[in-house]
């Protein structure tokens, strides 16, 4: 037996036989009720979860430390044709592990080219996180390049890639003198061409090309207040 | 109210009580009134749940012919997640998840500690040992077709459980806080990092910060203590339903065979 088709219920309680329907009226009470507890119900788990999950990534993903600048040795220390390595504290606070090796030399025009006016360039601070996954490089003076133990990355004495794995040069440290003394402030990253990125990236983002806009700066990058 | 028996469950026939013989009386003495008070506790509880039903339907159940020892790997995997359960809840008692005191406590409770080295060593050669059973257990599945219909379901739940314990390893392995444990993060932090447009947030979460801080081990230690476990026993509870629901699967070498009263139909 086919079935006919039915005809379109009214939108009006009203119209569909619905005991003590008010006039005009389109939800049933039992459908309003429904929707009522539900609706309670995701703001009572809305005002647990939301706090919760904001607590657990907020801190961690929006906070802007403010920038730290720890002396490493008057300026007649580093010569302009090596590296220097010095230790510094990125982390306070955890002991050793917040400690991280730099690689600190003079300026020399020749290798560097033009100065960047925005900053003070007469030190060049070379971090030693490897940028393929951020194991930590060490400058062999006899090569003059920097080699990671991990996976092979190698990187010439401007720190720009020479092989390996490694996607970009080494990130920098900003440097600046007070009082006859070198000091090292936060990190940022360079590309291949040596631009400034100074909201740094991790390890393995590239920042060429539309690497730069995949990979994009993160919120949790250091207030540079006093330059 | 005396409420109706339940069937009796299909045990071996050496197993199943003995009838009364002619003549025997009922037998007393205070082994029997132990064993009548032990079944009148079982009772009471049964009788407010009708748990009894349920551990019925779920522990009788019918196999295939052909079920063999390969079967029992799903059930190895469990007995090792509920070992790396119960042995880290202990392990939990002595360390310490402070980034200055993490490695010394792990290092007392392996030196110092009665049968600490032990506890570790089960815990840390007990996730070795889950992942390779997971592995294993997959592969049954696989070679014996059981994920086709009707468990596609349970091998998706079987999916996101093996992703849960590839995040437990990666969490507990930084917990000793030695220097194979701080690169081993620090690289696996970095190639989540690689993930375009949300993988440096992400490294932002998983750290806590910029960089690797005092609350990035706090962090793993929550993630690995308390998340991520009550995720997996969640879904050990799913995936265990729908083994008792759906059945298992007979070996793919066994030909299905015609029911007896189909056989006389057809001659």
């Amino acid at each position: 037996m086919a079935e006919r088709p039915r005809e379109p219920k009214s939108k009006y309680t009203a119209d569909r036989d619905i005991a003590g329907a008010f006039e005009g009226e389109t939800v049933t009470r039992r459908r309003f009720m429904t929707l009522t507890t539900h609706g309670a119900g995701a703001v009572a788990v809305a005002a647990f979860a939301l706090p919760a999950l904001g607590f657990a990534a907020g801190t961690a993903i929006f906070e802007r430390p403010k920038a730290s600048w720890e002396p490493i040795g008057p300026t007649g220390d580093f010569p302009s044709d090596s590296y220097v390595p010095r230790v510094v504290t990125e982390v306070t606070g955890v002991g050793e592990v917040g400690k991280t090796t730099v690689y600190v030399r003079a300026r020399n025009a020749e290798i560097d080219g033009p100065p960047d006016p925005e900053i003070d360039t007469n030190f060049v601070a070379i971090s030693t996180r490897c940028m393929h996954l951020g194991c930590p490089v060490r400058y062999v003076d006899a090569a003059k390049r920097f080699i990671c133990p991990c996976h092979g990355g190698v990187y010439d004495f401007r720190a720009a890639v020479a092989g390996g794995p490694p996607v970009r040069p080494l990130d920098r440290f900003y440097t600046r003198v007070r009082g006859g003394q070198v000091e090292i402030g936060p990190r940022y990253s360079v590309n291949s061409e040596f631009d400034r990125h100074p909201k740094y990236r991790d390890p393995g983002q590239p920042l060429d090309g539309i690497g730069q806009y995949l990979y994009p700066g993160r919120f949790s990058t250091p207030l540079l207040n006093s330059q | 109210m005396k409420l109706p028996k339940l069937p009796a469950p299909p045990l071996p026939s050496a197993l199943k009580p003995p009838p009364k013989g002619p003549g025997e009386r009922e037998k007393t003495g205070p082994a029997h009134e132990v064993k009548d008070a032990g079944i009148a506790a079982v009772d009471w509880v049964d009788e407010r749940t009708s748990l009894s039903g349920g551990l019925r339907w779920a522990m009788f159940r019918k196999v295939p012919k052909g079920t063999n020892w390969f079967y029992t790997l799903g059930s190895a995997t469990l007995f090792a997640f509920l070992s790396q359960a119960v042995t880290g809840v202990f392990l939990a008692m002595y360390y310490d998840p402070s980034a200055t005191r993490a490695y010394e406590s792990a290092r007392h409770i392996t030196n110092e500690v009665f049968l600490g080295e032990f506890v570790r060593g089960m815990h840390k050669w007990g996730s070795t040992l889950m992942v390779i059973l997971i592995f294993l257990h997959m592969a049954r599945v696989f070679f014996f077709g059981a994920y086709k219909y009707p468990r596609e379901l349970n091998w998706v739940i079987g999916v996101a459980l093996l992703i849960l314990t590839m995040a437990m390893s990666f969490t507990g392995y930084l917990l000793p806080f030695d220097q194979r444990s701080y690169w081993a993060t620090i690289v696996g932090v970095n190639i989540n990092g690689t993930g375009p447009l949300v993988g440096p947030f992400l490294s932002d979460f998983l750290r806590g910060g910029a960089e690797f801080g005092a609350t990035t081990l706090s962090r793993f230690y929550a993630i690995h203590m308390l998340l991520i476990p009550g995720l997996i026993a969640a879904l050990i509870g799913a995936h265990l339903y729908l083994v008792a629901k759906l059945g298992t699967t007979a070996p793919p070498w066994l030909k299905s065979e015609p029911a007896e009263e189909l056989h006389t139909e057809r001659v």
